[in-house]
């Protein structure tokens, strides 16, 4: 940043004894601590000047919003036209419990749906398969046929509103189910908008969704990007994420490093394997970041990631179109930063999270109830986290205006280390023979293990605090009320499946299984084959152990 | 007191893909000296149960954070049971409800340990109530 010479020159004397006076403070009264760093350790100095980011030029590295390489943004207007979508992830139970909550949500003012899916539909399982047995609707909400899914959906107008969906391995056959939703209730396919998370590399990494190996996944995930390209040009069918990867341990940086790369290796396949032009379907790629407790450290994340992939998508892969090169996102609330002790104290740090979210210019929001460590939320807790966002929204004055700290020589100088580091890992990978190449070998995996186990070690040793937890700790447990999801479920679900196989025409569904099949082994685009196999009511395991046999099974490697 | 190192095996039963705190337990087992296995996510009570026999298992650690533990657990004790392992000693951890504990405790876990809780803590739990009862 151009800085006057004089003033660098005066402000070096007046530095100085600055200085100077801090050697006489520390010596009379101490620093807290020896070392002060980010949640994930990452060395913060204690005070920033314009000295640290005299080497910066406005328009090559900051910019405007909208104009590359986007770290203030994607959006002209910022959130003056629109805030971010507040979209609350939720699923538990049976499609009819689900679809209540949804109707509740938006009701309370939620803009955008996102579906959790039980354990078994999440792998790929029927309800019915001794694989299930006991996680029935636990975790999200359980989905086995078409059925099923329009009791999800009933009453949701899909060409008004649009639908997320954290599924993986079987993302083509829930987006197969939405579509064909979508054309029982006469909206276009056109029409209809939506996000499927649909990132297997992430899942090697860390999520542990795990059903066929990396290549044949990787294949599935290009097939439903060449589709959506085609027919479906409203929806973004990857949700390329680094929550799953924070979540598991990783540090801020390995986080942005292994989403953007993990970005880049779908896009390196979709060029090669189906011969599109980056341009043709990058514009519909997405990301998904996490939003830990460190305030800054997210903040300067996000700016980070837009950065890196304007200049991923300009440099590396040619890209001409503008809008290849916004790197749009959604954010959740870390998770892993909640505790079980002290229930009430997550309020506010989701609170926080969600304004380094918003502060970092996330497109669209979930935050995380109060009693996360706990269960699924009850109503009145996701009510709690919902309205979270909308008083940042309405009352705190941080969507007035865009990147407001761009210009912190702090804030810049985080957002430039960070990048620095991230790059670094990236060219790492890229030696490695890219993201596939890397995960076969363990890198990603070990360097989570490895930052999850140092973190630990850290919060044992009080290194790191956690407020409730290891450090003002009170012997008294706050009893919330609790979400229960009950166990009875189950037997209703498998006495749902075996009445619609009783009913389904045999014929079809075998004859939807074998296309499946056969576009499989001839490595043509599974989609159109899966929306007519969930038409004739196929169930998700049906589909999935067609993948299996074709594909084979892949299982968990057990690193740590 | 035991003359030999424990073997303990940190495993994840039914379809839950959480698996940053069993990571993170087995390597603390691991430094702690205890000949650790770790099965990995996805594991069938029957795989679970053959393994810890196969391995001559002292202590199984069965870790569940998708609410499937009122199930999956008290099935891998009966598993391990009845494959003969009846010195077999278990414990368990991740997203339990306090209101579910006694149920666990009646199907055979020792120790359940939920979000907070330190490792230096779960080792010396484990030196007091796991390793004074395992056979020679």
């Amino acid at each position: 940043m151009y800085f006057a010479k004089e003033v660098l020159d005066s402000s070096s004397e007046l530095r100085q004894r600055w200085e100077d006076e801090v050697k006489k403070m520390v010596a009379k009264w101490a620093d807290q601590k020896e070392e002060w760093s980010t949640v994930s350790s990452l060395p913060i100095k204690r005070l920033y000047t314009p000295d640290d980011i005299k080497d910066m030029e406005f328009e090559r590295d900051i910019s405007y919003p909208g104009q590359y390489p986007f770290t203030r943004g994607n959006q002209v207007t910022g959130y003056r036209g629109k805030y971010w979508t507040f979209r609350m992830f939720s699923g538990f139970g049976s499609a009819k419990d689900t679809n209540e909550r949804w109707h509740m949500l938006l009701n309370a003012g939620q803009t955008g749906l996102s579906t959790a899916f039980d354990f078994p539909t999440l792998m790929g399982y029927d309800t019915d398969d001794p694989h299930a047995r006991g996680e029935c609707g636990k975790c999200g909400v359980a989905i086995d046929t078409l059925e099923d899914f329009m009791v999800l959906v009933d009453g949701i107008p899909m060409d008004k509103i649009t639908t997320s969906m954290t599924i993986n391995p079987p993302a083509t056959i829930l987006w197969a189910m939405y579509c064909a939703a979508a054309e029982l209730k006469g909206v276009p396919l056109t029409k209809i908008g939506g996000t499927i998370q649909n990132d297997m590399l992430k899942e090697f990494i860390a999520q542990k969704t795990l059903m066929c190996p990396p290549e044949p996944s990787v294949k599935l995930i290009s097939d439903t990007i060449e589709f959506g390209t085609n027919y479906v040009p409203r929806w973004n069918t990857v949700s390329i994420s680094g929550y799953h990867i924070r979540e598991a341990g990783s540090t801020a940086v390995q986080e942005l490093a292994f989403t953007l790369r993990d970005g880049m290796e779908y896009v390196e396949d979709v060029i090669k394997r189906k011969g599109l032009h980056v341009d043709a379907f990058a514009p519909r790629l997405s990301f998904f970041f996490n939003s830990h407790i460190d305030f800054f450290e997210e903040i300067c994340k996000m700016r980070a990631a837009r950065r890196i992939w304007a200049k991923a998508m300009r440099e590396r892969y040619d890209s001409k179109d503008e809008r290849s090169w916004w790197m749009r996102f959604h954010t959740q609330t870390a998770g892993c930063s909640l505790t079980a002790q002290q229930p009430y104290n997550n309020v506010v740090r989701t609170a926080t999270e969600a304004l380094a979210a918003v502060l970092g210019g996330t497109q669209s929001l979930h935050t995380n109830s109060l009693d996360e460590v706990w269960c699924l939320p009850t109503d009145h807790a996701v009510e709690i986290a919902l309205r979270t966002q909308q008083i940042i929204a309405e009352e705190t004055g941080a969507a007035s205006t865009i990147d407001p700290l761009a210009g912190s020589y702090f804030v810049e100088a985080l957002t430039n280390e960070m990048e620095e580091q991230a790059w670094e890992y990236i060219e790492k990978i890229d030696d490695m023979g890219g993201m596939t190449a890397a995960i076969d070998r363990g890198f990603p995996q070990m360097e989570l293990a490895d930052a999850a186990y140092k973190y630990q070690n850290q919060i044992d040793s009080k290194e790191k605090i956690m407020v409730g937890v290891n450090k003002y700790v009170t012997e008294d447990t706050q009893d919330i009320p609790l979400l229960d999801i009950d166990d009875a479920l189950e037997k209703a679900q498998v006495n749902r499946i075996n009445e619609i196989k009783r009913k389904r025409d045999d014929k079809a569904v075998k004859r939807s299984l074998d296309d499946i099949k056969n576009a499989c082994k001839t490595g043509d685009n599974v989609m159109p084959y899966c929306i007519e196999a969930v038409k004739n009511l196929c169930t998700v395991q049906e589909i999935c152990d067609v993948y299996r046999e074709v594909y084979g099974v892949f299982r968990d490697p057990a690193m740590y | 007191m035991a003359k030999r190192r424990l073997r303990i095996m940190v495993a994840k039963p039914g379809l839950d893909g959480h698996d940053r705190g069993a990571r993170v337990l087995a390597r603390c087992f691991r430094d702690a000296g205890y000949e650790t296995i770790y099965t990995g996510c996805h594991q069938t009570p029957e795989e679970i149960a053959a393994a810890a026999i196969q391995e001559d298992i002292d202590c199984v650690g069965l870790s569940c954070m998708s609410g499937a533990h009122r199930y999956l657990f008290p099935a891998c004790i009966e598993k391990v049971k009845e494959l003969g392992g009846n010195d077999i000693q278990f414990i368990g951890g991740g997203i339990i409800p306090t209101g579910d504990f006694q149920l666990l405790y009646d199907a055979g876990i020792k120790g359940i340990f939920t979000p907070g809780t330190t490792l230096p803590d779960i080792i010396t739990w484990v030196e007091e109530n796991i390793i004074p009862n395992i056979r020679d």
